[in-house]
């Protein structure tokens, strides 16, 4: 059997039109996962700009006009560049692995969705350079003021529709993958976490993606084509917006933190040495997640003026969420009791996730209590909420994912001593600079403004402080990951002697191409 | 073949999505210069756009020549149909926020700009519907659902009846109830947006009905222009499907494509039908 017979080309080009062409789901996870890393530090340099600024009370390096570009740009960078992409590529990497597939279901489109992401990053980096500078909106594009930027918010508004198509395709792939092209045997209830995680985040972006692209459309006929969608005068309403981005925004936090879910459910079983405990529950609980995160949307609108009883609704509804939450918490403690534990890197981060996504829960729990976050709305507490279920949420997992799967994609084991430190300086600036925003936010220090009153000096000087020591350690990321690459401890099939799943009966380094014939599951 | 279950078609490289990222890119910076007034745009845009014409056209020709080639089996066949399905799905998806702005326009904000707490500001004003809101000044007629509304709807109906009528000629080889059913689809599409364009330019002449005419134009143009742009796409795909027919593709155990573009078809119908409900009539 030759290799077109089997429907694969080998005939690849080599050097760089390897990657502008492909349709090889590692390449593909590839680029998508370098992508996130550019996106990563871009949006990262931004973040220090940003604390750079806040390190002393007074206006020092950044005009205000600038410092609401940057917050805006950091924001949608982090959240569609980084995060999102980072999630992508390790769906594209893994997912044909883990279901005994041999690519995903559509190679061209796959390669469509990551060079749509290099149009959109573009315009959204230009917007910085064009008269008026980028959308200083903040990430939620809220009009009126989205209404009168300047060009700016236009680059923006086509960076998101592109954006959109690109993670609707990417996620229709995921679907259709998982559902159409498992190994014969892989039951739906045999399908390893990240894969069910993914499954379901996919099906909440292409639920949730088209209405930011009507929302986005809206501001922009708003803008342009005299319509009177957020106008008082034309009949309309700026609250209107709010509640259509937020039935996006809510689920959108789940897309940025299910497919860590998923990671973590696979990285604690593994150094854990005992299968994941209630894996039905942990699947029945995510489904949930993702369909309660339909109907929360107000919490972030609770003092848009809205009637008491759907203030209840909300605040209810949101705090449900804890149930289902809570059940992946209690089973991932499940999973370790009475485990023989190791602590490598990847089971460092999973432990720093749940250890700090709990607090980051917490906090949401919180603010989902309406006569509370009539307090908090807007200050830092806001802030360091998100960044506990972003940074230690998303990028923590993120990180779990990279040590946990880098042996199986590059066949070397990276430095482990290296990455501990990574782990730990991560840990500790990720704290030393969110934590202390949470007093911040009690004292009442709002979001989004470049200077401050006297008394928030401290507390900003030391989370500046954290923010540079946490920008630079993922120098060292970097660094791990490029001497992993290059070589290394040569990685056994299964580096991991409590792993499970089909992803570790493929050599290391994965071949080109991966399971052409289906493995049989029992 | 080693293995039937195995099998499963992975495309060879291919320069295609790079030229549809290059398109994007083009529309998208086009559009920006255009609607700020920059003379460059309407260039951009007409460049971009040619080169997505081109690259659907490069792309869809390598599809049909490796389903016609018989590259595609059962199982690439049933991912097509999920990843149709869920495409339709985000376009439902993208409808229901341009809806759920009907809706609360509706409901929420005409009501409460006309309630106590908005007197002061706005007073003599009432929230009766169509309305243009508080700072309209000026005199507009609404859209009367019986009329060329209803005639669309009649029109949209039947192709959609047309439509499976020739579905039924392609699942039982009658080439010619096909090809006639097809053309009678299309036929009814080409009516349907010409009376669309129609009561656009008689609403925009005569009724003082335009995208401006606060919220009720801009939902009313914005609601049914995009149902007539997903028309339009759909006439064109089903262009597309005919010319594939004359030339004698697909059989009637093995045609997706005209498939999907009926689902779409239908989509667009199912739209309509809301849009005759929520838009012209109540
Ligand atoms: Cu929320």
């Amino acid at each position: 059997m030759n290799a077109t017979a089997n429907g694969h080309s080998d005939h690849r080009p080599s050097g760089w039109r390897r990657w502008l062409t492909t349709t090889n789901h590692k390449d593909i996870g590839t680029l998508y996962l370098w992508f996130s890393f550019v996106m990563f530090m871009l949006g990262g340099i931004m973040a220090l700009l940003i604390r750079a600024e806040l390190f002393q009370p007074g206006l020092q390096f950044l005009e205000p006009e600038r410092f609401n570009q940057i917050v805006t740009l950091h924001g949608l960078i982090m959240v569609f560049g980084a995060i999102m992409p980072a999630f992508v590529g390790f769906a594209n990497w893994m997912i044909p692995l883990q279901i005994g597939a041999s690519d995903m279901a559509f190679g061209r489109l796959n390669n469509w969705s990551f060079w749509l992401l290099i149009p959109a990053s573009l315009l959204l980096i230009t917007s910085l350079f064009v008269p008026g500078g980028a959308a200083g909106v903040g990430w939620t594009l809220y009009p009126p003021l989205s209404v009168q930027m300047g060009i700016g918010m236009d680059l923006t508004i086509f960076a998101v529709h592109i954006l959109g198509i690109s993670s609707i395709l990417g996620s229709i792939n995921i679907i259709t993958t998982v559902l159409n092209l498992r190994a014969p045997g892989m039951t739906m209830m045999k399908i390893p976490m990240f894969t069910w995680t993914w499954l379901i985040t996919a099906f909440l972006v292409i639920a949730v993606m088209p209405v930011f692209a009507g929302a986005v459309t809206m501001i922009l006929t708003d803008r342009h084509f005299g319509t009177s969608f957020f106008s008082a005068a034309g009949g309309g309403d700026p609250i209107l917006y709010q509640h259509v981005f937020w039935f996006f925004g809510h689920p959108e936090v789940y897309i940025v933190i299910l497919p860590g879910f998923g990671i973590i459910s696979q990285v604690v079983p593994a150094f854990s040495r005992k299968p994941l405990f209630g894996y039905t529950s942990m699947v029945y609980a995510t489904g949930s997640i993702a369909i309660l995160g339909f109907f929360v949307w107000g919490h972030h609108m609770f003092t848009s003026g809205m009637p008491v009883t759907a203030q209840l609704f909300y605040m209810y509804a949101t705090m449900l969420i804890a149930v289902p939450t809570g059940v992946k918490v209690f089973n991932w403690i499940a999973t370790m009791w009475r485990g023989q534990l190791t602590f490598e890197t990847p089971m460092l981060f999973a432990l720093g996730f749940i250890f700090l996504f709990v607090m980051g829960g917490f906090s949401g729990l919180v603010l989902a209590m309406t006569a509370v976050d009539v307090q908090m709305h807007s200050t830092y507490y806001v802030v360091a909420h998100f960044h506990y279920t972003m940074v230690a949420g998303a990028l923590f997992s993120a990180f779990a994912a990279v040590y946990f799967w880098l042996p199986k994609w590059t066949g070397h084991m990276y430095d482990e001593k290296l990455a501990k430190l990574h782990f730990w300086l991560t840990m500790i600036f990720f704290n030393v600079t969110f934590f202390v925003q949470h007093f911040l936010g009690l004292a009442g220090m709002p979001r989004r403004i470049p200077d401050y009153a006297l008394q928030f000096a401290d507390f900003n000087m030391i989370s500046s402080i954290g923010a540079f020591g946490l920008g630079l350690s993922q120098l060292l990321f970097l660094y791990i990951v490029i001497v992993c690459i290059k070589g290394g401890a040569p990685a056994a099939a299964k580096p991991w002697d409590g792993a499970e799943g089909l992803e570790w009966e493929v050599p290391s380094p994965a071949p080109h191409h991966t399971w052409e014939v289906q493995p049989v599951v029992k | 073949m080693t293995n039937r279950e195995s099998y499963y078609y992975v495309p060879s490289p291919s320069y295609w999505p790079l030229i549809g990222a290059l398109a994007l890119l083009l529309l998208a910076s086009g559009a920006v210069l255009w609607i700020n007034a920059y003379t460059l745009g309407p260039a951009l845009v007409a460049a971009g756009f040619a080169v997505l014409i081109f690259m659907l056209a490069g792309w869809f020709r390598v599809v049909i020549k490796e389903s016609e080639g018989g590259l595609y089996n059962k199982r690439v066949d049933s991912s097509f149909r999920w990843a149709m399905s869920w495409f339709i799905f985000s376009e439902v998806m993208f409808f229901a926020a341009f809806f759920g702005a009907l809706f609360y326009a509706r409901v929420f904000s005409v009501p409460d700009l006309a309630s106590v707490d908005s007197q002061l500001l706005w007073p003599n004003f009432s929230a009766i519907w169509p309305n243009a809101g508080p700072g309209y000044k000026g005199n507009f007629s609404a859209m009367a659902a019986m009329g060329i509304p209803a005639i669309n709807t009649l029109l949209l109906l039947s192709s959609g009846a047309t439509l499976t009528w020739a579905h039924w000629g392609l699942l039982q080889n009658k080439r010619s109830q096909l090809i006639l059913g097809l053309i009678l689809t299309i036929g009814l599409g080409l009516i349907f947006i010409s009376l669309q364009a129609h009561e656009y330019s008689h609403a925009y002449a005569e009724m003082n009905l335009k995208l401006t005419t606060g919220i009720y134009g801009t939902t009313f143009y914005m609601l049914t222009g995009f149902h007539g742009l997903h028309v339009t796409i759909g006439v064109t795909m089903l262009s597309v499907i005919l010319l594939r027919v004359l030339r004698g593709h697909f059989k009637p155990d093995h045609h997706f494509a005209f498939e999907a573009v009926a689902w779409y078809w239908h989509f667009v119908d199912v739209v309509w039908l809301l849009l005759f409900i929520v838009v012209y009539w109540i």
